[in-house]
């Protein structure tokens, strides 16, 4: 896994992340001033978050465009993301998240949220903690972590999960598929034992981009 | 009891120190510790505790002078991009007192101002004001734009840093809070300035920077000086350089 921050210019933060066969590029712009009165919020600045693939991500090209998963995964992407922000100290704005995934396979929502972090970190917008993410699921009959596409297709589970990981708090839980009670808490500690991990390689990202030594 | 030193580098949702210290800019308390909201250098003065970003946007605090572009006139104010998320308008009562005059007379969309951060509701609607010494709209000159945060990297310790540049390259500089920087000189060196002040930027977290800025200030301005003899004579000796 590989993931680098600070790697669009003109992006307020960005990150760029490659986990397995998945390429994802996030660009983060805000707080910025909000046109849309409908949304504006007097209190608080809101998230706007679009989750995109590119048409060549993918083995049959994807048309491009929204489609209901990719509108479901923009929604739970802001819903992740949303507990962890100090929103309240911008009313009346927009922070905007752009996740474009150039090549998947497999587990694009739980890395596409991972990357978001660390470019919404880079914008140097307040947050109580980064959001790391990762899937377990059920595959051959056996809990594991983070299902490649065939584990994916094939498989019997996918529980996407994602926490906060200084407190614990799960700010994103989907299942897809069948588990039992107990395969569940297996899956639910796998899961969080992987967003941890990843949580290291997030800091490690974002300390990079400013050297080793400094002040 | 504190698990950081200061000028380390941390991240959001890392644990600085306990209960025994407080809370500074970029810093939240929860659960009887003090962690990290943003990236940057912990500063740690007495017991408080604060970090310092490394990127940030301009959020308009009442007192600070800003510098700012017209982007819009209306009936009775002018609307102003300061560099933020939040704009800043500016009413014409400032300019023209109790008198009702055309608006575009005085200031029109593109004009550069330095002005004076008024008030900043609950909601940050933005009041800019005009009355004080050195307030105004600049004329020519070119603007910068840099991380706020870095501002006071740019002034220096008393003015230091910013003064050796104006010296160095004979312009007048007026750096803002909201991270606009004007400059105005010769236009090579307002070229000069620029560099300058974008290696300041960039480089504003490291130490030994003051140093590296009067190297970078004396090459370019050597090569400078070189140019322009150039043009007078042909045989022309090195230019002694003071280190």
């Amino acid at each position: 896994m590989k993931i680098e921050a600070g790697v669009l210019e003109r992006a307020d933060g960005s990150a760029y992340l490659e986990i397995g066969g998945n390429k994802i590029l996030v660009a983060v712009y805000g707080p910025r001033e909000l046109h849309v009165r409908r949304i504006m919020r007097p209190d608080m600045a809101v998230i706007r978050c679009r989750y995109n693939m590119a048409p060549f991500s993918v083995g049959e090209r994807k048309r491009p465009g929204p489609d209901r998963r990719s509108v479901e995964i923009s929604k739970i992407t802001s819903d992740a993301l949303r507990p962890a922000i100090f929103l309240e100290k911008f009313p009346r704005s927009t922070i905007d998240v752009f996740i474009e995934v150039l090549e998947a396979e497999g587990g694009t929502r739980c890395a596409g949220l991972t990357a978001a972090s660390v470019a919404l970190a880079d914008a140097g917008i307040p947050m109580r903690d980064l959001v790391a993410s990762c899937a377990a699921g059920k595959a051959g009959g056996n809990v594991v972590l983070d299902l490649s596409e065939n584990e994916d297709k094939e498989g019997e589970a996918d529980l996407p999960v994602a926490i906060m990981p200084r407190t614990g708090e799960i700010s994103l839980l989907q299942m897809d598929g069948h588990l039992t009670p107990e395969e569940l808490d297996k899956a639910l500690d796998l899961a969080i034992e992987g967003c941890k991990k990843i949580n290291e390689v997030q800091k490690e990202a974002i300390k990079n981009r400013y050297g080793e030594n400094n002040g | 009891m504190i698990f950081v030193e200061d000028k380390n580098l941390v991240v959001p949702g890392d644990v600085l120190a306990d209960d025994e210290y407080h809370t500074g800019r970029g810093t939240f308390r929860e659960d009887n510790k003090i962690c990290s909201s943003l990236v940057g250098l912990v500063a740690v003065r007495d017991k408080k505790i604060s970090v310092i970003p490394l990127q940030s946007k301009y959020i308009p605090k009442r007192g600070d002078v800003v510098i700012g572009e017209i982007t819009d006139i209306r009936f009775s104010m002018w609307n102003l991009d300061i560099n933020s998320p939040y704009s800043g308008i500016l009413p014409a009562s400032d300019v023209f007192g109790k008198e009702k005059r055309d608006l575009n007379k005085a200031f029109n969309i593109g004009d550069v101002l330095f002005l004076r951060v008024v008030d900043v509701d609950e909601v940050k609607k933005v009041k800019l004001g005009l009355k004080g010494r050195g307030l105004g709209k600049f004329r020519g000159g070119i603007l910068i734009y840099i991380t706020p945060t870095k501002v006071p990297r740019l002034i220096g310790k008393k003015g230091s840093m910013i003064n050796m540049i104006k010296d160095e390259t004979q312009c007048d500089i007026i750096v803002g809070q909201n991270g606009v920087v004007w400059v105005k000189g010769e236009p090579e060196m307002e070229r000069v300035a620029e560099r300058v002040i974008n290696m300041i930027e960039d480089q504003a977290h490291t130490s030994g920077l003051t140093d590296r800025v009067r190297n970078m200030l004396y090459e370019l301005l050597g090569k400078e000086i070189e140019e322009e003899e150039e043009d007078v004579e042909e045989n022309v000796p090195e230019p002694d350089i003071e280190e």
